[in-house]
């Protein structure tokens, strides 16, 4: 029971000053993933059949590369933009939110370098 | 974490049931939350049926008649009858909307009457909206200035006054707050749609001199940006107003001064 006046409730601890960049951000990267996950699907399907060394020199083009570079890290930041805020949204214990919100960073931080190293090995011939 | 499920003490019962007299031809079931912090019991919905050729069209006229007529202990807010003060807001057939606006007709089934989701109630159908008016207070919906006061009225440009059509008709009734999923989650920080409409009818407003105080005061992960666009606010609003449009601007706002 608390007997704080509604108003000093509502007021709280008064404005993060932050949060337009998280939304701007979100948005941006969506934009982008419409137009690289777009180009991802349609290349796959232009290539089908195609021979494995032939998919090798398809990675290993510069601009190729750069884009499916792009594409992992827009894909995973804006995963983990999204998480963030369903986490944010559903849970209100301070410890259990702090210990998702890392552990879930951490998760898209791993896998998605984990993709982005596998493009580069591939690039670079390993 | 958000809970799903209503608590032991919040769980709905099946209450008594008001047959209407004998005489009645047309009769309409209205299904209607009630709950007494005084006795204890859990909330129930109790029956009442009524006779449409004795009743007003409207889903308060059968209210009004019900607690007249059938059940005085019945308890509900209402004041202007026409849609303009907002007091009869109501979860009517599942959706938000004010009783006094909705047609008896326009409900095919039963009439379902619950109080205003996810908000603490008092009784029966009045649900408390302190933390409501204390989140509309903390926006300072008033005019603020640098400038000396005029010693006329504050001009405005007819365009100008244009920018606040469809902010200023909101009544508060909180039809839309309460049909967010997002203000059900996180009402302790969340503003909501009513209160983010009233803030922005202040941002638009050409007069008043205080609009990087007023974005600076919103720009926050909950008091702003927990909208997720979900647009039940737009979909329940009963006066047709666009609270969803209206944190879009403000958004674009923020976006727009950094």
């Amino acid at each position: 029971m608390s007997l704080r006046t509604p108003i000093g409730r509502a007021r709280g601890l008064g404005s993060a000053k932050e949060g337009t960049h998280h939304w701007w951000h979100q948005r941006v990267t969506a934009v982008a993933l419409v137009l690289l996950s777009g180009w991802f699907v349609i290349s796959l399907i232009v290539m089908t059949g195609a021979s494995y060394e032939e998919v090798r020199a398809w990675i290993g083009h510069p601009v190729v590369t750069g884009l499916l570079l792009l594409t992992i890290v827009f894909t995973f930041y804006h995963l983990k933009l999204g998480l963030q805020v369903v986490i944010e949204d559903y849970v209100h214990s301070e410890m259990v939110k702090l210990g998702s919100l890392m552990l879930m960073s951490g998760a898209c931080l791993v896998v998605g370098l984990a993709c982005g190293l596998s493009v580069l090995y591939v690039a670079f011939g390993g | 974490m958000v809970e799903f499920s209503l608590p032991r003490n919040s769980k709905v019962g099946t209450g008594k049931t008001v047959k209407a007299p004998p005489s009645a031809k047309r009769i309409k079931k209205f299904k209607v939350y009630r709950w007494n912090p005084d006795d204890g019991k859990n909330p129930e919905v109790d029956t009442y049926e009524v006779d449409l050729d004795t009743c007003g069209p409207m889903v308060l006229d059968a209210l009004i008649k019900i607690k007249n007529e059938m059940d005085p202990t019945l308890t509900f807010r209402r004041s202007c009858r026409e849609g303009v003060c907002g007091s009869c807001a109501m979860n009517i057939d599942g959706s938000n909307t004010l009783a006094c606006t909705m047609a008896i007709e326009d409900v095919k089934k039963d009439v379902k009457v619950y109080p205003l989701p996810h908000m603490e109630v008092i009784k029966d159908l009045v649900p408390d909206m302190k933390n409501f008016y204390a989140q509309y207070a903390s926006v300072k919906p008033w005019l603020q200035t640098e400038s000396e006061p005029p010693s006329r009225e504050r001009l405005q440009s007819r365009d100008e006054r244009a920018e606040l059509d469809g902010l200023w008709e909101c009544i508060l009734c909180a039809c839309c707050s309460t049909s967010c999923p997002s203000y059900w989650w996180n009402s302790d920080r969340y503003l909501g749609p009513a209160v983010l409409l009233q803030a922005y009818r202040w941002i638009a407003d050409s007069r008043d001199e205080y609009t990087g105080e007023r974005l600076d005061d919103l720009e926050d992960p909950f008091r702003l940006y927990r909208c997720h666009t979900i647009m039940n606010c737009t979909a329940a609003c009963p006066k047709g107003l666009n609270p969803a449009k209206a944190i879009a601007e403000t958004k674009k706002l923020m976006q727009e001064r950094r």
